[in-house]
């Protein structure tokens, strides 16, 4: 089987539907000729011309509603946004238009609209290059929301989000694209190369949106959390030594709750690990999930470890990223709590 | 799922995409690498061409100043024309040296990330005109608005080297407090308002700024900074509709260097018709200007500025010029241009330009500005011991981290100040 690291994957999932399905268009800020700043279009235009493969001006509100447009009228719009800091230009046309045109129309107009962007810190990219914002996008309702892991999934999901006729927004994890890291900066950078969860079938497959996957089985707590907190929290277990099962969300919208909820019903401990700010996070609503439906099984209170409240300064990038120190430390507490 | 080839179909889809050729327009790219580099597209004025019309002038007379190019300097690098406003030869020499200054801190600074030492940088080679020229012919309270290729406004405000050294370094002396990437600089005391990450975003600001001068009764204008590239963003409109309907007392400069990170100008709408002309379609006087000529970007600057203090209302400036270097550290042209492109720009380098002008008129010489070029190079050394003083890199971040919780809001609230202490215990 093939190895890919996360940017090869998300590529061959476009090249597939490129390939397979003559309404699938890519577009974006860079994206065409130079195949992106992160590389993740590299060759598709050469492949797919410059009519499939479109270079856009720099306006992400026009990218939104340009792709919605495509949409009603029969295409299949992948666009990407560079960094998901520069998604709020088009907040107006995702959280108005895009996620509820099928509702307002009842039906008789939709957009099977895909955005792709890069989130998340770890690349010293200050207050715009690192920002986390899927917890914002997950209180709107109608569109799907996503964030993969390793590479496998990511072109699964990719290829089930541009094949869903609903609105999806498909996070990538920035830290992830070439290789699984764990949040100690220190260490030499792992690459995906030998790693099980890079090797990616070259044709088509999908991954289905709306199913957490238990990433490591145990029977001491269960960890929930998705993106590049996935390969911290393992790094906390090991650090740790302890039992924990860690599920991999993949998936905010629509939620696996039955895979959640069935862990920590098991466990009777869950902690939430994500990147972004926790102030009103998406941990916020696992959080009251998993309590209301588990709350007779829980042996200590739901703990949350996340981003501080604060934009993610660029010099002080380590002590801001919720490390496996931090990750480790709430371990603890959950294990004996005072 | 549904595609135009199977499965159902979205209700309102028509035809096939697949079956027939696209008629879709894709704007022009003049040359990719490997190929020739091909200005042709580039509509040129002959120097001193153009008119030069009262500043109270009504938009709709001088559309040809949006469609031609504002020129002073000719081939000879003589000033003529009637946009030709003889400036002090000390004024000029002031421009050089601002101009040689930011060249050689570019370099300097571009240096010293591929040593390691600072994680970003962006440099503003072949673009020194712009800021320098446009900063000199403004007065020192009026509020600029810059985009991060705009190193050129703080050099010509005097801000010290030192100071944007250390943001550069995120140390003890950074004015950012370690919170903003490399170059996303500010100055109160300069007036040069902080930098965004987000394209766009600060030209409705500078149009705010000016309409409350405006109502507060003062003379202070503004000035915004773009690249032709984020003209593209809903903020580039948003800005010339509020300073066109309150006629607020702004300059909206459109820096066109040609490319958008891999983006040619094209695909901003530059194919169609000049960025100046953008300013006409809101009743606002659009000015096309060779952003290498130092003479003529200060002259429309000038112009502007009268006009906006008099309370005739906005300008919209494009300055024609091209980035010769990068777009940043993280980018590579040579992937989407051909490498030697800047080696055939038709306008030249405006350092070049000016000291040319100056030896012709003979207030310059060759060896004056080797010694002024070995003068501000020693400057450029002797900011960044300085600034190292404030902390290296190899030290370590020397920033309290708990900085980090502060102006967030201007009083820490109780959850911010438990956080503070949580990072404090975890980092012992
Ligand atoms: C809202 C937003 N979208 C995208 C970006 C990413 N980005 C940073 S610079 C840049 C190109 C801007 O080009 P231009 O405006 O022409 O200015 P230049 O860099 O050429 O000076 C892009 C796309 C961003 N910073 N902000």
């Amino acid at each position: 089987m093939p190895q890919m690291n996360m940017i090869q994957a998300l590529n061959s999932a476009m090249d597939v539907m490129l390939e397979r399905d003559p309404s699938v268009i890519v577009m974006g800020e860079d994206v065409g000729y130079f195949g992106g700043v992160f590389r993740v279009t590299e060759g598709l235009q050469r492949k797919y011309g410059e009519h499939r493969v479109l270079d856009t001006p720099i306006a992400e509100g026009g990218i939104v509603g340009a792709a919605l447009g495509r949409g009603v009228n029969g295409l299949r719009p992948v666009a990407e946004f560079q960094f998901s800091d520069y998604i709020y230009p088009a907040f107006d046309q995702i959280v108005s238009e895009l996620a509820r045109l099928r509702y307002r129309s009842a039906g008789a107009f939709w957009s099977p609209v895909t955005v792709r962007t890069p989130c998340g810190g770890g690349i010293r990219g200050g207050q715009t290059h690192s920002q986390s914002p899927e917890g914002i996008f997950t209180h709107v309702c109608g569109i799907k929301v996503v964030m993969p892991s390793n590479p496998y999934d990511a072109k699964g999901l990719l290829i089930a989000s541009i094949e869903d006729d609903d609105p999806v927004i498909f996070f990538e994890p920035k830290r992830l694209y070439n290789g699984p890291f764990d949040g100690t900066p220190d260490k030499a950078a792992v690459a995906w190369k030998g790693d099980p969860r890079a090797e990616v079938p070259e044709g088509h497959y999908a991954v289905p949106i709306g199913k957490a996957q238990i990433v490591r089985s145990g029977a001491a707590l269960t960890i929930v959390t998705y993106g590049t907190m996935v390969h911290v929290c393992e790094a906390a277990v090991r650090d740790t030594r302890l039992d924990a099962e860690i599920i991999d969300v993949r998936s905010m919208i629509p939620l696996d709750v039955d895979t959640l909820c069935s862990s920590v019903s098991r466990t009777g401990r869950c902690l939430i690990v994500h990147e972004a700010t926790g102030f009103s996070g998406f941990g916020a609503e696992l959080s009251a999930t998993i309590q209301e439906r588990c709350f007779w099984d829980l042996e200590a209170p739901i703990e949350r470890v996340t981003g501080w409240d604060t934009p993610y300064p660029s010099a002080f990038e380590w002590d801001y990223f919720p490390g496996p120190a931090r990750v480790a430390a709430a371990l603890r507490r959950l294990m004996s709590p005072p | 799922m549904s595609t135009l080839i199977d499965g159902p179909q979205p209700p309102s889809a028509v035809g096939s995409a697949g079956a027939r050729a696209s008629r879709l327009h894709i704007p022009a790219v003049p040359a990719r690498p490997g190929h020739r580099s091909d200005f042709g597209y580039l509509s040129l004025s002959a120097a001193g061409a153009l008119p030069r019309p009262a500043i109270d002038a009504r938009a709709a007379d001088i559309g040809e100043l949006a469609a031609g190019l504002v020129r002073v300097l000719d081939d000879d690098h003589r000033p003529v024309g009637p946009w030709h406003l003889p400036l002090e030869p000390s004024v000029l020499k002031t421009g050089l040296r601002h101009m040689l200054l930011t060249r050689a801190f570019d370099r300097r600074m571009q240096r010293t990330h591929r040593q390691g030492r600072i994680s970003f940088y962006i440099q503003s080679t072949g673009e020194e005109a712009v800021s320098v020229a446009q900063a000199m012919a403004l007065r020192p309270g009026d509020m600029l608005f810059p985009s991060y290729r705009n190193q050129g406004l703080f050099v010509a405000r005097g801000v010290p080297l030192v100071d944007l050294m250390c943001q550069l370094l995120s140390n003890r002396g950074d004015m950012c407090k370690g919170r903003q990437l490399p170059v996303m600089y500010h100055s109160g005391p300069a007036r040069i308002f902080s930098i965004s990450g987000n394209l766009a975003t600060q030209y409705p600001q500078a149009v705010g700024w000016a309409m409350a001068g405006a109502i507060k009764g003062e003379d202070h204008i503004a000035a915004a900074w773009i690249g032709e590239g984020s003209s593209a963003e809903a903020d580039f409109h948003h800005g010339l509709l509020f300073a066109s309907v309150y006629r607020a007392p702004v300059i909206l400069n459109v820096v066109n260097n040609q490319w958008a990170i891999s983006t040619f100008q094209g695909f901003a709408g530059g194919e169609q018709q000049s960025f100046a002309a953008r300013g006409p379609g809101f009743g606002i006087p659009g000015i096309r200007v060779d952003g290498n000529d130092f003479l003529a970007v200060h002259a429309v600057t000038q112009w502007a500025a009268q006009r906006a203090r008099a309370n005739h209302g906005p300008t919209l400036l494009e300055l024609v010029t091209y980035r010769a270097e990068a777009h940043s550290t993280s980018d590579d042209p040579s992937r989407y241009r051909p490498r030697d492109d800047y080696q055939h720009w038709p306008l030249g380098d405006p350092i070049e330009r000016l000291k040319q002008h100056l030896i012709l008129a003979g207030h310059w010489t060759e060896s004056a500005h080797q010694a002024l070029s070995a003068q501000l190079e020693a400057q450029v050394d002797s900011s960044w011991a300085e600034a190292l003083a404030q902390g290296t890199p190899e030290q370590g971040c020397s920033l309290d981290r708990g900085l980090m919780f502060e102006d967030v809001f201007k009083d820490m609230p109780e959850h911010l100040r438990r956080q503070r202490d949580a990072l404090a215990a975890e980092r012992g």
